[in-house]
């Protein structure tokens, strides 16, 4: 049976970010990226760390965990080795993303570990109302800063190319459309993608509806995603361009240990104790 | 902006009252992340430091772990330092919290009192801190906006002793005294100024004191180093009750050292407390008292360095005595009845004791609940031993008799 979108949103709760936050449309867009690749509720992990984006997993009728501070990812990465039938993925902020949990990001994509990582960028630590966040603009008044953000904010794309993610695109959550497509490629995709969305806070206006749509161009017709130089030359650019930065096909990390196990003892790794979630159903409905 | 030239009286949270202490403490470094419900104490130094009213560098950390770092790296050149946290927070400073009381590394923090996940919780309770008894930090847990004020400027005169060198945890109950409003007194800087004297200590890298920090040591040397830590903590009770002594005689407040006392000198049941719910159990002690019966309070204010020997003289002359923990040690009892009970047990009168684990995850602590306390420790069976370990450990507020 075709899932709808109503089959991933929960029963009870429903969300509480602030009328007007950026984050309701990702939520809606992630869940119809999900109903049009027919992942199952019941083969979803959605996992979140800390902030507003925490609130994330709650908002799944599915398997979700709400973690701690910054260390989504590792959770995550526990997650899916454990349980490699299931779709994961990971939702962060600016601050549980970039600030407290950014180690992490490097070593997601080192192992190239099959997850979706959503992080959606307010440029503020908004559930603690309001402290400069590692993407606050210079000159930025916060509740840190009161006089002006004085750090220089981070190059996100710039970071991940560099860290050599296998699939990085930016979008906001004003492209309600683009950022389905990008999220049905990212959860498709093999291996660790990236999602980098920009998304309004309207309690803050740290990032406000205007400040996006003046200044989000779509990468040009023709741009190549496997050009890696390219996808830097547009990282780097003033504008903050949207869509596929970045994209190439390398083994997952699951991948990685099955032709390791395979080259050592000449068989797989034994699935025969756990039975998927899927294997289940099918056996007992 | 608050005049520190003259005798004022503000209105702040508990939060800010901290803000106001440092500021009259002049550190040099402060790194801090913000936490709820800690996040006011950063909101208010960073903005002391940029409109110049408070001469110090204000770091801007991406995490608690770098918050703790950053504040022993500033230490290890002799800087004053300060930051601020709470719950998992100062979980995930746990590393640093070590190093820093192994370095001898006077940093102060303040912890503002909150549960621990799982489940989520932002209200408060004493299980973060007291998870981290054993970090090597002192710990104090103040009453009111006022205590904590007076405690962040007591704080780096004790640490900072040459005798100490230990790093000084300040806790405020989430919320409770965090985010109340109360009039508080604000000291003035000349005054601050000569009863805290600036950071000064052998203990450091420089060109007059060359080092280097962060060694290893041998299964040979390794205890010695941890005997000093142990007898700088040990000795530091008595740098903490001239301290008191000393800012009272400035300052016309005093906290009476290590534990305050509330009625106990002719009382039959004491019911030991920490932090804000303190100021409930006076209230319901003098409710107690109208009732005819002789009850008491035992504000522990440090627990550590514990104040082993105020215990023992206060508790053994009570009929009993009741501990009330807002923690748990999962599988035995609240970590402050294991505490009061070993400092007894040196005593010829040990009395009967019962622990009352409440406030977990900011669960209100009523008058009542308290006054059902005491006549629960009237009641306390003295004869029956099975009995007695059975009612031992109650837990307050559940709908449930606090006897059974």
């Amino acid at each position: 049976m075709k899932t709808q979108l109503q089959d991933y949103k929960h029963p009870e709760i429903k969300p509480v970010w602030c009328p007007g936050c950026g984050d309701y449309a990702v939520l809606n867009a992630v869940q119809k990226a999900l109903a049009s690749l027919e992942v199952k509720p019941h083969e979803l992990g959605v996992v979140s760390g800390i902030g507003c984006s925490g609130r994330f997993s709650h908002y799944f009728n599915s398997y979700s965990l709400h973690g701690t501070h910054g260390r989504a990812l590792p959770i995550a990465t526990g997650l899916k080795t454990a349980r490699e039938d299931l779709t994961v993925l990971v939702a962060g902020g600016d601050g549980d993303g970039l600030a407290i949990g950014g180690g992490h990001i490097a070593h997601a994509a080192r192992k190239n570990i099959d997850l979706t990582y959503i992080i959606m960028d307010n440029t503020i630590y908004a559930l603690t109302k309001g402290q400069s966040s590692p993407t606050s603009h210079p000159g930025a008044h916060t509740k840190t800063a009161p006089y002006g953000v004085y750090e220089d904010p981070l190059n996100p794309i710039a970071m991940f190319l560099s860290y050599d993610v296998s699939f990085i695109a930016r979008t906001t959550s004003l492209k309600i459309k683009e950022m389905e497509k990008l999220l049905t490629d990212a959860i498709r995709h093999r291996g660790f993608s990236i999602v980098y969305v920009m998304s309004p806070c309207v309690t803050h206006k740290s990032l406000t509806y205007d400040d996006i749509k003046s200044h989000v161009p779509s990468l040009p017709e023709g741009y190549d995603p496997t050009d890696k130089f390219e996808a830097f030359k547009y990282a780097y650019k003033e504008e903050m361009y949207m869509g596929l930065f970045y994209k190439q096909e390398k083994p997952t990390l699951n991948e990685r240990l099955e032709s390791i196990r395979k080259e050592v003892t000449g068989s797989s790794y034994n699935k025969g104790h756990t039975m998927t979630t899927s294997q289940i159903m099918e056996e007992y409905l | 902006m608050i005049d520190t030239r003259k005798n004022e009286s503000v209105f702040v949270s508990g939060d800010e009252a901290v803000a106001l202490g440092v500021r009259l403490s002049r550190p040099q470094v402060i790194s801090a992340y913000p936490i709820t419900p800690q996040t006011i104490v950063v909101e208010r130094l960073s903005e002391m430091v940029e409109d110049g009213s408070l001469d110090a560098k204000y770091i801007h950390v991406e995490s608690e772990h770098s918050a703790m770092s950053a504040a022993m790296g500033a230490s290890s050149v002799g800087a004053r330092a300060f930051t601020a946290t709470s719950s998992q927070g100062l979980l995930y400073m746990a590393e640093g919290l070590h190093y820093a009381s192994g370095g001898r590394m006077p940093i102060v923090m303040m912890n503002a009192n909150r549960s621990l996940a799982l489940p989520w919780s932002i209200f408060g309770d004493h299980r973060d801190s007291m998870s981290m008894l054993d970090s090597g930090w002192i710990q104090v847990y103040v009453e009111d906006a006022q205590e904590a004020l007076d405690m962040t400027i007591q704080a780096y005169r004790i640490a900072e002793d040459p005798s100490v060198l230990t790093p000084f945890m300040i806790n405020l109950d989430g919320f409770i005294l965090t985010h109340t409003y109360e009039l508080v007194e604000v000291p003035r800087q000349k005054e601050v100024d000569s009863y805290l004297p600036p950071f000064s200590t052998p203990n450091k890298m420089s060109l007059e004191t060359p080092k280097s920090m962060g060694f290893s040591t041998s299964p040979a040397d390794n205890m010695e180093f941890k005997y000093q830590q142990h007898k700088a903590m040990m000795d530091s009770m008595e740098v903490i009750k001239k301290a008191d002594k000393e800012f009272s005689e400035m300052f016309g407040r005093s906290y009476h050292g290590l534990v305050d006392c509330y009625q106990c000198d002719d009382a039959e049941y004491i019911l030991v407390t920490a932090g804000s719910v303190t100021g409930t159990a006076r209230v319901a002690v003098d409710t107690m008292r109208i009732k005819g019966i002789k009850a008491g309070v035992l504000k522990l204010r440090f627990m550590r360095p514990f104040p082993e020997q105020e215990i023992r003289n206060i508790l053994s002359g009570a009929v009993s005595y009741g501990v009330l923990d807002k923690d748990i040690s999962f599988g035995y009892e609240g970590t402050m009845f294991t505490n009061v009970n070993s400092a007894l047990s040196g005593s010829k009168n040990f009395p009967r004791g019962m622990n009352f684990v409440g406030g977990l995850g900011g669960r209100d602590i009523s008058v009542q609940d308290i006054e059902e306390m005491f006549i629960a420790l009237q009641k306390c069976p003295d004869n029956a031993y099975g009995d007695y370990i059975k009612s031992r450990v109650s837990f307050v507020n559940m709908g449930v008799n606090i006897n059974e």
